[in-house]
């Protein structure tokens, strides 16, 4: 039979905040274990959390920019199981009334758009870490490191309206470019700040009733997601073929074999015993708030790329290009507005620096090359002063030095040729030399002055006008 | 008179008189611990070397003329209140050696005043019971006698202001935890109204019910405490931040014109007489005080206690998932494993009545049963908070009895839960309002022991409590009697 396919997502992405969501220990990465802890974030008897008010504004940002409602008022509640990396024997989450509700992401694959429902976006803390491995001293022991307890997650639960692993990575990279745009993710999925769940079914196709569904986690990259879909896409289908029925439980992906294993089934799976935080308040939010919070809320992606083609008329690519990464777009818009021809911009931007910055490894903010200076060389070739060809040696000396162009330029005297004299002189001597082609060239040989074109260039050391060489050497061939 | 039988409010005269400093102070109370409590067993943890070293301290601040009204006054603290670098157990085997990094704010305010912490007070186990027997520490006896209990869950704060053995106590309540003990040794003792003062630094039992407050000689010592430790807290997002005012300069305000309420479910058939008589007394006096008293109705008390035992237990249940012998408190040396740990580690820690508590509150959140327990009681919580705020339309006071009976036995409730828990019916329904209520002494039973007469105040209306309390003790005797020890 064939079958179709039916995912949803529940992603798990950290928050920059520079503080914990209950306290106000720092969310640094990678600090000695258990060095960012205080009596909150380990679960001490009598210590109580309190709201980091920047959280809530974070979670309002990703609900506004996935087109969601703002719940006026919105319940922490707590999840109850026990690990030894929960510190309370709890988490905080939010449960039956989430702060944000009802929203979408548009995506598009293979040129098919298609809208992906949001379920809800809801706050809560994240847990610690266990160490299991040959740490000294502590042999065969396993260790808890509280340093991630109590950081703060905004998940995103998406309808199940995936109908293949494309159209599940197309929505997560969406949604991943959206966090990090609105600066309230890093984005890192080897550091675990983007994490994501799946939630994979089988169908009929042409049926309207989903399957049974199995939960997959620890996924922790776009590729992974793929693999893990299309594995659990084969086992089910291996299962339903043979006239199996498919168990309800949570299975976990494992990235060396790329197959999934049960985990828990409905069986073993938690009664979490969600209540309502009593330790904390009902979060508030009124209009005006979100408004405020609207109103800080940068371009994003999509409005950005309609508005580079429709504004500044570049083509559907390289908008797409240019508005793909807050950083490249910033980058861009800052050279664009110290010189003000978008095509010209964009093309060193998407070309000479995206291929220096490839070669070297680096991200647009670590570029040497900064907007102002990129702006200086494009003024030069727009001047006349260099040619484009001079103009890429002088970028690469630009990407190393980090100088301004024009000091470049006559240091190392690669001054644009327009002196119609000695450019004449140059093809004078190139005449001479190449006697020979100039001789087949005369008897009609006419596609022989695009090599006296690149002799002339090359005798000038690439310094000649070329548009001037073209001129000269058209009178001189044809006079 | 001895220096332990002094009030706050005299200690401080005399330590600002120069009459007495606070180390003599600190040391006369250490006396009388060292020779009271081996009977009374009010005191879990003792700390002479930090009192003496506070009470140094105290008396440097005083001969500088910064004296505040608790610099140099020896308090008690219930075991609940973690204290840095001191001992907090919450009465359980499972904190037995757990030693907090950090003060709570309530703990924090009273230094800051100055007061001198002489240390730590028995309690039923992390707070449940209503006569200090499930403390893993022994059972604190009634200074009154020492055959009967001095109420619970409070009952070292009470029986240490009983047998003088603290100048003030701080203790919480959650169903009634400081008034019942209070009134069951005769002392005063107060409960704010919820988010009044903050609970960050005390060990949660039901937070949504949890509130600290003092037990205290008198009323105007109340008020010197509850001034002390009252106000909002950043560190507790449920304190509420509403200015204090001066409760020790409004005690004098009187009654006349005063709406007491007396609620008819708590006039109830099978009351105990003696008890009755006190009440009886307490209302002529009132009246003729120039008092107004009127009857009103809380109809939905008959379903308080079962609330009650249904929102404290579910709370309960969640906020000790941390004693999982992880980071703190006491691990199984028996374990082998993660789940052999949890469950050995938890079987060992907690008392009986603990286990009890956490199994009731796991069941009325459990899947499938949240609906009809805990739910349901928090809708029925919500009427009996309804209750109170339309008797509050009709009067400005409630006055009951603290508890149905005087105070029992030792050993006589605990074969019965039911009967225990329903020592708390006078006091739970002000808990579940989340309003504020007093227990001061109001006579005595045939057997000598002492009865408290409850006032209940509008939320966040302490200073009407406390000026109505003063007004009956002025015309009273009842808070100078002394138990014989």
């Amino acid at each position: 039979m064939k079958y179709q396919v039916v995912i949803g997502l529940e992603v798990h992405t950290q928050l920059t905040t520079d503080t914990k969501i209950f306290c106000g220990c720092p969310t640094r990465f990678g600090a000695q274990p258990n060095s960012q802890t205080c009596p909150v974030c380990l679960g001490f008897p009598g210590a109580l959390p309190v709201l980091n008010q920047q959280v809530v504004e974070f979670a309002i940002k990703a609900g506004l920019a996935t087109d969601c409602s703002i719940a006026p008022r919105s319940v922490f509640a707590r999840k109850n199981y026990f690990y030894p990396d929960l510190p309370k024997g709890y988490q905080i989450s939010q449960f039956d009334l989430p702060i944000c509700l009802n929203g979408h992401l548009d995506i598009e694959v293979e040129g098919e758009k298609k809208r992906i429902g949001i379920t809800r976006i809801h706050m809560e803390e994240d847990a610690g870490k266990l160490v299991h491995a040959d740490i000294p001293g502590v042999g065969d022991n396993s260790c808890v490191d509280l340093n991630r307890a109590c950081t703060p997650l905004l998940e995103v639960v998406s309808e199940p309206d995936m109908r293949s692993p494309d159209e599940a990575i197309a929505y997560l990279k969406k949604l991943h470019q959206i966090v990090v745009y609105l600066g309230i993710c890093d984005g890192n999925l080897e550091e675990g700040s983007f994490r994501c769940d799946a939630n994979v079914s089988l169908m009929p196709v042409g049926s309207k009733v989903f399957g049974t569904r199995a939960e997959l986690k620890n996924i922790n990259s776009f590729r992974f997601i793929k693999q893990a879909i299309e594995y659990e896409m084969e086992r089910q289908a291996e299962i339903l073929d043979e006239g199996g029925r498919i168990i309800q439980e949570t299975r976990l992906f494992d990235p060396n074999t790329g197959t999934t294993r049960s985990m828990r089934g409905k069986e073993e799976a938690h009664d979490y015993r969600y209540f309502p935080d009593p330790d904390l308040v009902p979060v508030i939010i009124d209009d005006a708030w979100i408004d405020r919070v609207r109103a800080t809320l940068p371009e994003l992606p999509e409005a950005k790329r309609a508005r580079f083609q429709s504004e500044l008329g570049l083509s559907e690519y390289d908008a797409e290009v240019l508005a793909a990464s807050r950083e490249l777009a910033h980058y861009f818009e800052e050279a664009l507005a110290l010189f003000g021809q978008p095509k010209a911009v964009a093309n060193w931007v998407m070309g000479e620096m995206t291929r220096a910055l490839n070669e070297d490894g680096k991200g647009i903010a670590e570029c040497p090359v900064t907007p102002a200076l990129l702006a200086q060389l494009l003024q030069l070739i727009d001047k006349g002063t260099i040619s484009v060809k001079i103009a890429k040696t002088v970028f690469d000396e630009m990407y190393k030095t980090g100088k301004e162009p024009a000091g470049i330029v006559q240091e190392k005297g690669l001054l644009q040729v327009s002196d119609s004299g000695a450019i004449e002189a140059i093809i004078d001597e190139v005449l001479q030399k190449e006697a020979g082609q100039l001789a087949e060239y005369r008897s009609g040989k006419d596609q022989l002055f695009g090599f006296f074109v690149g002799q002339v260039m090359r005798a000038s050391k690439g310094k000649a006008n070329p548009a001037l060489v073209n001129e000269l050497l058209e009178k001189k061939l044809k006079g | 008179m001895e220096i332990f039988d002094l009030t706050i409010h005299e200690m401080h005269e005399k330590l600002l008189a120069k009459e007495l400093s606070s180390v003599e102070a600190t040391r006369a109370l250490l006396a009388r611990i060292e020779s009271v409590d081996d009977r009374v067993n009010a005191y879990i943890t003792v700390t002479p070397e930090t009192a003496l070293a506070e009470a140094e301290a105290a008396d440097r601040r005083i001969a500088a003329g910064d004296a505040a009204l608790l610099t140099g006054i020896p308090v008690g603290l219930k075991d609940i209140f973690v204290t840095k670098g001191i001992r907090t157990t919450c009465g359980s085997k499972m904190l037995e050696n757990f030693v907090p990094p950090y003060d709570g704010t309530a703990v924090a305010r009273l230094k800051a005043q100055g007061a001198v912490i002489v240390g730590k007070l028995n309690q039923d186990e992390f707070a449940m019971g209503s006569s200090t027997e499930s403390s893993y520490f022994g059972a604190t006896k009634n200074p009154w006698n020492l055959e009967v209990t001095p109420g619970g869950s409070s009952g070292g704060s009470a029986a240490a202001i009983a047998a003088r053995e603290a100048t003030a106590t701080l203790g919480t309540d959650t169903g009634g935890s400081i008034r019942q003990p209070a009134s069951h040794c005769g002392c005063v003792g107060l409960k704010p109204t919820y988010g009044r003062v903050s609970r960050y630094g005390v060990i949660a039992y039901a937070s949504s019910l949890d509130q600290v407050g003092p037990v205290t000689r008198d009323v105007a010592d109340a008020a010197i405490m509850l001034g002390a430790v009252a106000g909002y807290d950043p560190l507790d997002s449920t304190s509420v931040d509403t200015p204090v005012p001066d409760y020790l300069a409004g005690l004098g305000a009187g009654v006349k014109g005063l709406k007491i309420g007396l609620p008819e479910q708590y006039f109830i058939e099978g009351l105990d007489p003696d008890v009755k008589r006190s009440m009886d007394e307490a209302i002529a006096l009132y009246k003729s005080l120039g008092a107004e008293i009127r009857a009103v109705s809380l109809p939905h008390t008959e379903y308080a206690v079962a609330t009650y035992y249904l929102i404290a237990t579910a709370e309960a249940s969640s906020n000790l998932a941390r004693y999982d012998g992880v980071r703190f408190g006491h691990r199984s040396e028996a374990a082998k494993g993660l789940a052999e740990m949890y469950a050995k580690s938890r079987a060992e820690g907690f008392g009986p009545e603990v286990k009890r508590r956490i199994m009731l509150g796991t069941y009325a959140l459990s899947s499938g049963y949240y609906d009809a327990y805990y739910l349901k009681a928090q809708k029925v919580r919500t009427l009996i908070q309804q209750d109170f705020l339309n008797a509050f339309r009709e009067v400005d006071l409630l006055l009951t009895p603290v508890a149905p009976t005087p105070p029992f036995r030792i050993g006589e409730k605990l074969a019965d839960p039911l009967q225990m828990y329903l020592s708390d019916i006078f006091t739970i329904p002000v808990n579940l309002a989340g309003t504020c209520a007093m227990s001061l002494p109001a006579g005595f039973c045939k057997d000598g022991l002492p009865i408290g007469l409850q006032l209940i105040g509008k939320p966040f209306g302490e200073e009407a409590i406390l000026s109505a309390a003063y007004a009956f003790e002025r015309e009273t005797e009842w808070h100078k009697r002394n138990a014989a020890l």
